[in-house]
């Protein structure tokens, strides 16, 4: 199979250790996954409707979605039908080039957008619980990594203890928290750490908001206002807005990231928790049906424990075992 | 802010719909609504399994057998659909344990993320509230940053003791000590804050093993995210499986998701989802009704708990008015702004129009958000009004609505809306009673209806 050759190739010429932390993390992604790809060829020979019943079933398993699940089984009928596939060992290839066609494999704009000349300000939203402020202090760990001065902003005035926490994340990592007391208004913390940030000549401000559900106006509106404040006082800014998603969640995570993409135009996702047994399969979905890249992803507790997302990375993880036994 | 549920509901119907009109169903009818139906589930991220069950149930008893006479075809799909959908939600309503010799200890377990620290808070109030409990809270989150000042922040709210060693110490020590405390402090209760962590941590699953060993729970609650996806299952076998636990709190229901989890983690547990959480403040947690979560799902509308709801927040006879009004659709505009101050006091509007027979079905009630600031402009509006254009909005005419206007800082454009909206929403009232009696009639929802605080 020349093009799990090629994906092999060229991810085993990257850094290993990032490889390594890949494949640790989807190990159980991949190894349920792949294992239904097989158990699914071994048990039908050939392509029929069982067959692709089944192929759905799989895939809507992994939270792929619906909609796109449907789209992809009936290109592939198409395409067994024109070709006449029969044996179904011959379609496997078919699924993982159409999977990774709808990732989107340019990923040229999976890469955090950065300000050339000033401070990147990176404004990080998404419902309650999906581990916004765990994030954030990953993520301040991984721009300390690369000597930039960070600064970060408590906005989540809200949520009992969440200043507190991100203010642990901040002793932890070794950078500056911008704070007011619970319950303050959020927009004003943002104004606060942009100057406090400028006066500090830092090189990227991270900033924290409160969860909130899609649904609620008054909030989705607070969180517009924030957005408005920070491009107020730095026109070009924010230069990411990082939509956060819980790799657990389900077909929700589609209505979550329209609502935050109209309200705050969200460019990136950052996909966590995806160390457990949740597929991730949504983010095909969203790719697919909103063009939103995913930029990292979350693959356990530890501080380095965020990884840049790489499409063909994730791919070969998840069909690491059949692209091994072709 | 859409109700849990409601697409589901919404979807079921439209197949329904179809069916419903016609004197005999046919086996292709059959097939095309066990599809709808298979759609519509996992759409709602039921989990397939379950949802390839469900669907054979229903199949098979929707053709042939158990024929009545007093019901049409249709109806009698409808009825399969609404009794198998109930007996998988369970049919019972669900309490909290008490110990025979207190403190009953209530431990709480879950994904990261999911609510638990919130969860407990709101469990604490509710039965202090409601079950006149005196409960005691122990923050055993040594892991998750500030997870410690998050409990103790909740408990200073509530005025509650919480119980904590800081985070240099074993969890499995600090319930131990926590319980010992609360016993000798005479709570009632105490209820265990733990530690986040993934079903298949293995060190972590331990801990909590060891934790129950240790302090012997009466109840162990596995919270969840209503919002997740097929991965449920895997998650409540796994805890159940090692600790047994003894039912469910689904939390983050306030939000749009179909909640099809709920279905999942009941069917592979068989234990019952016994609490809801409904919003981010401390009360907003409620017991969970399956039974007429079920028939929401079928669009019967839940006017058992909307009538609850109001006998808790609201004097009985008020409620009997309001809902003699609704019924009668028989509204003045002062009626009006006396039920603004009920319906404010009774929580989120939103949670109120989703317990209404019909109102998902109504178009512009889908992804329906209420917008609260427009409640103010709306009063505004009302008060500036004479009584008797508010007993009679009809004498209402141009030089009337400039007055309006001026004296409520709004534009007659804004009157104008106002009273459009008025009129529509007690044409919709009257819908929405005719079908509570039972008549099936027309019950085509006014193109893009809105209530006046509706965005």
């Amino acid at each position: 199979m020349s093009f799990f050759k090629k994906l092999k190739d060229r991810v085993t010429n990257q850094t290993d250790s990032v490889t390594t932390k890949f494949k640790d993390g989807l190990q159980k992604t991949r190894d349920s996954f792949s294992e239904k790809m097989n158990t699914l060829a071994a048990k039908y020979r050939t392509v029929d409707e069982d067959f692709f019943e089944e192929l759905e079933e799989l895939l809507i398993s992994a939270d792929v979605g619906v909609n796109t699940v449907m789209e992809l089984v009936d290109e592939l009928r198409e395409i067994a039908k024109l070709e006449n596939v029969k044996n179904s060992a011959d379609i496997l290839p078919v699924i993982s080039e159409k999977l990774t066609e709808k990732l989107d494999f340019t990923g040229d704009d999976s890469k955090l957008s950065m300000n050339a000349d000033g401070m990147t300000v990176i404004l990080f939203v998404g419902v309650n619980g999906v581990g916004k402020t765990t994030t954030i202090g990953k993520l301040a760990h991984h721009f300390k990594e690369q000597d930039k001065k960070v600064v970060l902003a408590a906005g989540d005035t809200f949520r009992a203890g969440a200043i507190e926490q991100l203010g642990v994340w901040g002793d932890r990592v070794g950078v500056d928290v911008i704070k007011q007391a619970e319950g303050s208004d959020p927009a004003a913390v943002m104004y606060d750490a942009i100057h406090a940030a400028k006066s500090r000549s830092a090189d990227v401000l991270l900033c924290d908001t409160a969860g909130r559900l899609q649904n609620k106006v008054n909030l989705m509106k607070e969180l517009e206002k924030v957005k408005r404040v920070i491009q107020r006082e730095v026109p070009s800014a924010p230069h990411e807005v990082l939509l956060v998603l819980d790799a657990t969640t389900g077909q929700n995570a589609m209505a979550q990231a329209k609502q935050f993409k109209e309200a705050t135009d969200v460019s990136g996702i950052v996909l966590t928790k995806l160390d457990g047994t949740a597929k991730g399969g949504i983010v095909l979905a969203i790719r697919n049906e909103l063009d939103i890249p995913v930029k990292f992803v979350g693959l356990g507790e530890k501080v380095d424990d965020l990884q840049p997302f790489d499409a063909e990375q994730f791919t070969y993880g998840l069909f690491q075992t059949l692209a091994e036994e072709k | 802010m859409t109700i849990a549920f409601e697409s589901l509901a919404e979807r079921l119907q439209q197949t329904m719909q179809k069916i419903k009109g016609k004197g005999k169903v046919s086996e292709a009818d059959v097939k095309e609504m066990a599809r709808e139906v298979r759609l519509a589930l996992l759409e709602a991220d039921v989990n397939f399994k379950v949802v390839k069950q469900f669907v054979n149930r229903v199949k098979e008893r929707a053709v042939g057998q158990e024929v009545m006479k007093s019901l049409t075809p249709g109806q009698q799909v409808i009825k399969v659909v609404n009794e198998e959908l109930t007996a998988l939600m369970g049919s019972e309503e669900s309490k909290i344990e008490t110990a025979p010799k207190p403190p009953t200890v209530i431990m709480m377990v879950g994904l990261q993320g999911a609510g638990k620290t919130t969860t407990t808070a709101k469990l604490a109030n509710y039965l202090r509230k409601k079950k006149n409990r005196t409960p005691m809270l122990v923050a055993a989150d040594i892991y998750r940053p500030a997870a410690i000042d998050q409990l103790n922040t909740l408990g200073k709210q509530l005025d509650m003791p919480v119980y904590s060693e800081g985070t240099d110490v074993s969890p499995v020590d600090i319930v131990k000590r926590g319980v010992e405390k609360a016993k000798e402090e005479h709570h009632d209760t105490v209820i265990l804050d733990t530690a986040g962590r993934l079903h298949v941590d293995e060190n972590l699953m331990d801990e909590l093993k060891e934790m129950k060993a240790s302090v012997n729970p009466d109840e162990i609650l596995l919270v969840v995210d209503a919002m997740t996806g097929q991965d449920a299952v895997n998650v409540a076998e796994q805890f159940n499986e090692l600790l047994e636990i003894s039912g469910v709190v689904l939390t983050k229901l306030d939000g749009d998701t179909r909640g099809g989890a709920a279905l999942s983690i009941r069917a592979v547990t068989e234990k019952p989802i016994k609490f809801a959480g409904m919003g981010e403040k401390i009360d907003q947690l409620e017991p969970f009704h399956p039974e007429r979560m079920a028939s929401r799902i079928l669009g019967m509308g839940d006017v058992l708990s909307l009538i609850e709801k109001a006998q808790t927040n609201v004097d009985e006879e008020k409620a009997k008015e309001l809902e003699a009004k609704l019924r009668n659709a028989d509204l003045t505009f002062d009626d009006f702004l006396e039920q603004i101050d009920q319906v404010k006091s009774m929580g989120p509007l939103e949670d109120l129009l989703g317990m209404l027979p019909g109102a998902n079905k109504m178009k512009g009630m889908k992804n329906m958000q209420v917008d609260d600031s427009q409640i103010g402009k709306v009063e505004a509006i009302v008060r500036s009004m004479t009584k008797q254009e508010k007993n009679e909005p009809k004498i209402i005419n141009a030089s009337r609505k400039r007055r309006i206007a001026k004296g409520s800082g709004t534009t007659v454009q804004d009157v104008n809306k106002l009273l459009k909206q008025f009129e529509d929403m007690k044409k919709m009232m009257k819908q929405m009673t005719s079908q509570m009696g039972g008549k099936a009639g027309k019950r085509k929802g006014k193109g893009g209806m809105q209530f006046p605080f509706m965005k």
